[in-house]
């Protein structure tokens, strides 16, 4: 027992450690570890099998179309990861430097919203607004443009990545960034340093942590997203997710899908080791 | 001085245009569904309320809501129990394997719903417990647990450590402690715990549809006639949606923001 030396249990201390040990060990690790030893089961008969078979991984690894999926669904987080930070930047910089606490409060309380409403809705409404009659095209008909084809496009996956990180990083970078100590900025400006490259030598490296945990953030939501790319992108280049979803809606396949759901975690966990490792580094050079 | 001002415009814009993207869609899924049109653009249509008679009439969504109802309640209950336990141990002890304790707790909003779901679907199928409501239920209380752990280890922070050794003192067990002390101190940080809890998972659509079967709550209906086609009753079922969990967070920050406040002027 993790009690010191005592002999007997502490019942008092117990009842409130033991409830969400049992209860995660039950429904949390119990899920992802046999999700991990279903990936070597066996299915005959469109029936699952207990058993320890590589034939699941071995299938995956030699199809192309496995491949395919992967590199597209890295590519296309990290360009939604490097997208939503750059966009973000100027915004969190305003609401960090330049608004007032009370303006800053009420900006991070109205991006909370969105955590709260249906993702499903606000991507079936970018649906409708993107079509080719929809409401983007009906206005830019206006000053004689377009009509453009937004939906089945990596730019309709895009704007759903967006909708779902964009309010969270900029909570993240807004809260990094107004917590840097003023004084060395103005030091900066003092010391005869130009606004933009204050920026990128003061501020950014103050907030490299918290900016680095942003764009972690932002890729896993990317990475395990499944309502944009089938939705907004057509999915006419199935990402990892939707490859899940496949295989196990409609093939029966669990094994497999079991296969998508253990590489995308291990790619998940090396980003965030990565990540977690460069935001923690000490100053090597300089 | 005059360029400054110009890029404070600039900013302002470009907050505002940030501003507009992120709240769009939910604006628009608002009008559309008092939209008359079946697919709807501008110039705008003209009002009705269409769409909402007809989820109101449809006994589907009706069992649906319910359903969510039902789910998001007990997850909340649940979610906060746990959470709370959680919290406490955290905020009092400290024991081997914190970080390993702590870490199962807070990992299971870090993986993709899309595998929670399938781990959930193939552990409970194992254990014959999937397809029900209450599977839902199990899946949804580790998602939102954190969130009320969360929660409830903020307020404890603000909780003077010494107030739990005067209590015992004065003679007062542990367990009286807890009862007179420490949960009456929590109480605003419990409410919006369970509010935060059940506003989670009122929305989340990828878990509920794999584990939950035949008993679909409103997302996943919505899931459901969102592969179909265009139908603006999505547009009405998401703004009542909207209603719903907005009045949670809304209750969740007056319990606690508010009284947080409150309590650091006094």
């Amino acid at each position: 027992m993790p009690t010191k030396k005592s002999q007997k249990i502490d019942i008092y201390a117990m009842t409130w450690r033991l409830p969400i040990i049992i209860w995660q060990l039950l429904f949390f690790v119990g899920p992802v570890i046999f999700m991990i030893a279903m990936s070597f089961f066996l299915v005959k008969n469109y029936r699952m099998t207990e058993a320890f078979e590589f034939i699941n991984w071995s299938k995956m690894f030699s199809k192309n179309y496995f491949w395919d999926s992967y590199f597209y669904t890295v590519t296309i987080a990290s360009i939604s990861t490097i997208l939503a930070m750059l966009l973000a930047f100027p915004a969190s910089f305003a609401l960090a430097f330049k608004a007032s606490e009370k303006i800053r409060r009420w900006a991070i309380f109205l991006l909370i919203i969105p955590f709260f409403t249906s993702y499903l809705v606000r991507t079936f409404s970018w649906f409708v607004i993107l079509s080719e009659k929809g409401v983007v095209n009906a206005l830019l008909g206006y000053i004689g443009l377009g009509p453009f084809t937004m939906l089945n496009t990596n730019f309709g996956t895009l704007v759903g990545y967006m909708t779902l990180t964009l309010p969270l990083v900029v909570i993240l970078q807004t809260i990094t960034m107004a917590n840097i100590d003023k004084t060395l900025i103005e030091a900066a400006r003092n010391l005869g340093c130009k606004p933009l490259s204050t920026i990128w030598r003061v501020i950014i490296p103050l907030s490299k942590t918290g900016l680095i945990v942003a764009a972690i953030f932002c890729f896993i939501l990317s990475f395990g997203d499944f309502v944009a790319p089938f939705y907004l992108g057509g999915s006419q280049e199935p990402t990892l997710p939707i490859l899940i979803l496949d295989t196990t809606k409609s093939g029966q396949q669990w094994p497999r899908a079991a296969v998508v759901a253990i590489v995308m975690m291990i790619t998940l966990f090396t980003v965030a080791f990565i990540g977690i490792a460069l935001a923690y580094r000490k100053k090597a050079s300089k | 001085m005059n360029s400054n001002r110009i890029l404070n415009i600039v900013l302002a814009a470009y907050v505002g245009a940030i501003f507009t993207f992120v709240f769009a869609p939910i604006l628009f899924s608002v009008i559309f569904s008092f939209n008359s049109q079946r697919f709807p653009t501008i110039p705008l249509g003209s009002f009705s309320t269409e769409w909402y008679v007809k989820i109101l009439n449809d006994p589907d969504i009706w069992q649906a809501a319910l359903n969510s109802l039902i789910v998001s309640s007990s997850t909340a209950v649940i979610a906060t129990i746990l959470g709370f336990c959680t919290a406490y141990s955290d905020f009092r002890y400290n024991f081997r394997f914190k970080g390993p304790y702590l870490a199962l707790i807070l990992l299971p909003p870090t993986i993709p719903l899309i595998i929670m779901a399938l781990a959930m679907l193939a552990w409970l199928s194992k254990l014959g417990m999937s397809g029900q409501l209450w599977s839902i239920v199990l899946a949804h209380s580790v998602l939102t647990a954190p969130f009320a752990m969360a929660i409830i280890r903020l307020r404890l922070n603000q909780m003077d450590p010494d107030l739990e050794s005067a209590s015992w003192n004065l003679g007062g067990s542990e367990w009286a402690t807890m009862r007179y002390v420490i949960i009456p101190f929590c109480k605003p940080a419990i409410i919006s715990g369970l509010c935060l809890a059940a506003a989670v998972s009122f929305d989340e659509f990828a878990v509920s549809w794999f584990v939950s079967g035949l008993n679909k709550t409103l997302p996943v209906v919505i899931l459901e006639i969102v592969q179909g086609n265009i139908d603006p009753q999505v547009n009405a079922i998401g703004t009542f949606v909207f209603l719903i969990s907005m009045s949670l967070v809304i209750l969740a920050q007056i319990f606690f923001v508010y009284r947080q406040m409150k309590s650091t002027n006094t």
